[in-house]
């Protein structure tokens, strides 16, 4: 009978070590999560602020007086262009 | 001993009975008391001593949400939301020293006193500046001032400014729109703000989970039929026509024939919405769609339709137009092109108002008003955009004859630009009208009959035939495309009557005449550099954002490459409607 005893206390004691082992871990791998996600939030906060940027530097009146202006660049002559249709292309 | 047995027997003391039963009724009693209090703590006050406890570790964390990006049809950004910080503050708790609040004063771009007048404030909450750049915020916060704190906000930034202002709106400072598709399609874009219960430890980090009372919902994308490069080029070309005829004010619709997507939609003047002080409404308003006006001979083309329809005219019919006058009751239409007769076709290419008018006075009033009510004059266009004018189409029960007669060239009855450029779709498919879109949908619109495949294409052709040397509009022509179209330039009306010297120029057509892809209409108020005909002001207008569009969006040439010839410095595009 004491010995059965002594094994029912030596499984309790293991069972709570494990309780608080996974408890532990748990709690680790949480605040992990927590870290990632708000990791992801600040990256998609910073995809948008690089998105609103790409989209100021590529302006078309700022792309077009750059190309007109600093590169001397110009629309080509209606003649000297050739528009081929999709269905060409296959 | 025996005496001393009872001796001892002597001594014990003879207690009374009701003494251990007094004391024993009073333990029983305590354990009552006990037990009775225990009951009523585990029972009946469970749920509030849970909460009490339950506040010392958990709480519940506001997760929020972004509000949705609106962009172009190829994914180009026109509204993106980032994040900024506002400063707060406790004005009671605020101690700063000479050298802060001076510091803190040009950061927040406010003069000492300003900033004094503000923390003096008795209230326990204000803010000291909303919406900073996070620069700025983080040096606030890098000064460590005590009662001053941060909050994080969203702001909307439009990369397109001007250009896209009128389309995409803007949000006021709640994040909600207030303009536009902002506020046309505030319900998808806006976001849900979730919460959430954790606990935290004494650090006051989360450790864990317990349950997301609501999952945050962030808006969703929006894309737009705009084009931005046709948008682009289309408020540049109205920009610097209406800089350069010195006009009050303009507005162009492009629109897809095939999807019934408006690709290019903008107005002068404009505003820019990332810096909204000093705005006067005349900026703000969105004239293509909430703005009517008397559309003058742009209309014509639907008379002649009609006419077409009861199969009594043909385009080749000639009509007798002379002296050019017609006078009705007390009123006289003038021809700016006298000429003796005119076939049906002639009469659109020189714009002539005494044809168009012989042609009503012999149509049924309620004929005419069933096709302009078709065509979808007097109600608004299923757009969902805040504010979408219905323009004006009076009963033909209250129709005089001199109405009928105006009414054929555009006046008596009012339209927006967007409503005159959906009526020209009609001419553009065989007949079909197209239901406008702002937001893509990628697939091909399904039109509504309002006239006959016939009839349609010869409008068509006359309209084409308007923009050759000889018509009105020559300078609508594009080298490389067939395009047709019709030019107005309608008298302004104002206190009741049309003023003499203030007029509305415009041009609606499309192209390429073969295949037509796009409508375009252009309108310009009060050109006042000395020259107001339609076809001098509205049509190179179009002309320019035509030949560009029609290259960016690959349609194939169905015209010779030549340069267009212009009929020099004639008098042709003179109309008085």
């Amino acid at each position: 009978m004491a010995k059965l005893n002594l094994l029912l206390l030596a499984v309790l004691v293991a069972c709570a070590i494990g309780l608080v082992t996974s408890q532990h871990k748990a709690r680790k791998l949480f605040s992990n999560l927590e870290r990632e996600q708000n990791r992801a939030r600040e990256l998609d906060i910073d995809y948008g602020r690089l998105q609103l940027e790409a989209s100021t530097w590529g302006l078309h009146q700022r792309v077009e007086k750059i190309a007109t202006g600093t590169l001397g660049m110009r629309v080509p002559d209606p003649r000297r262009v050739r528009i081929i249709p999709k269905e060409q292309i296959r | 001993m025996s005496r001393s047995a009872a001796a001892a027997t002597q001594g014990l003391v003879r207690l009374p009975v009701w003494r251990a039963r007094f004391v024993l009724a009073a333990l029983v009693g305590a354990f009552a008391v006990l037990a009775s209090r225990s009951i009523y703590l585990q029972a009946m006050k469970t749920d509030f001593l849970q909460e009490k406890g339950e506040a010392r570790y958990s709480r519940v964390l506001e997760v929020p949400a972004t509000r949705g990006r609106i962009l172009d049809r190829s994914g180009e950004a026109l509204a993106v939301s980032t994040p900024v910080k506002s400063i707060w503050a406790i004005p009671a708790d605020v101690e700063l020293s000479g050298n802060d609040q001076r510091k803190l004063a040009a950061l927040l771009s406010m003069s000492g006193p300003e900033l004094n007048s503000k923390l003096s404030d008795s209230r326990d909450f204000i803010y000291l500046k909303r919406q900073v750049s996070p620069d700025t915020a983080g040096t606030i916060q890098a000064m460590g001032l005590r009662g001053i704190y941060q909050q994080r906000e969203f702001r909307r930034y439009y990369p397109g400014g001007e250009v896209t202002a009128h389309v995409v709106g803007f949000t006021g400072v709640d994040d909600v729109g207030q303009e536009g598709i902002e506020l046309a399609h505030q319900d998808t874009l806006g976001g849900r703000a979730g919460s959430r219960r954790v606990i935290k430890d004494r650090l006051g980090q989360i450790v864990e989970d317990v349950e997301s009372i609501r999952s945050a919902q962030d808006g969703a994308d929006l894309t737009l039929a705009i084009d931005s490069k046709i948008q682009s080029l289309a408020y540049g070309a109205l920009k610097s026509a209406i800089e350069h005829h010195r006009a009050k004010a303009g507005a162009i619709v492009a629109v897809d024939v095939r999807s019934g997507e408006i690709l290019a939609l903008a107005n002068v003047p404009s505003y820019n919405p990332n810096n909204r002080t000093r705005l006067s409404g005349a900026q703000l308003r969105n004239r293509a769609i909430t703005d009517v006006f008397e559309p003058g001979s742009t209309l014509k083309p639907f008379t002649i339709a009609l006419a077409l329809e009861t199969g009594k005219l043909f385009p080749h019919t000639i009509v007798a137009t002379a002296p050019g006058r017609l006078t009705i009751a007390n009123y006289t239409i003038h021809d700016s092109h006298p000429a003796a007769g005119l076939t049906v076709a002639q009469i659109i290419q020189k714009s002539s108002n005494v044809g168009a008018a012989k042609i009503a006075l012999g149509l049924p009033r309620e004929a005419m008003w069933d096709l302009f009510n078709r065509i979808g004059f007097g109600t608004a266009p299923e757009l969902g955009f805040p504010g979408a004018a219905t323009g004006r189409l009076r009963n033909f029960r209250s129709w005089r004859p001199i109405e009928q007669a105006t009414m054929a060239y555009g006046h008596g009855i009012s339209v927006s630009l967007l409503q005159l450029a959906r009526a020209y779709t009609a001419f553009a498919t065989d007949g079909e009208l197209v239901p406008l879109r702002l937001v893509k949908t990628g697939s091909v619109a399904k039109g509504e009959k309002v006239l006959s495949t016939d009839t349609a294409r010869a409008v068509r052709a006359m309209l084409e035939l308007a923009v050759q040397n000889g018509g009105t509009g020559p300078r609508a022509r594009v080298m490389g495309w067939r395009v047709a179209g019709k030019t107005g330039t309608a008298h302004k009306l104002e206190q009741g009557g049309y003023a003499a010297d203030k007029y509305l120029s415009s041009f609606v057509g499309f192209a390429p005449v073969s295949a037509p892809r796009l409508v375009l209409a252009v309108m310009i108020d009060e050109p006042s550099a000395g020259q107001y005909y339609g076809g001098v002001v509205a049509a190179p207008v179009f002309a320019q954002v035509m030949q560009g569009a029609l290259r960016m969006l690959g349609v194939p040439h169905d015209a010779p490459l030549e340069p267009i010839e212009l009929p020099g410095e004639g008098d042709d595009a003179r109309e008085s409607t």
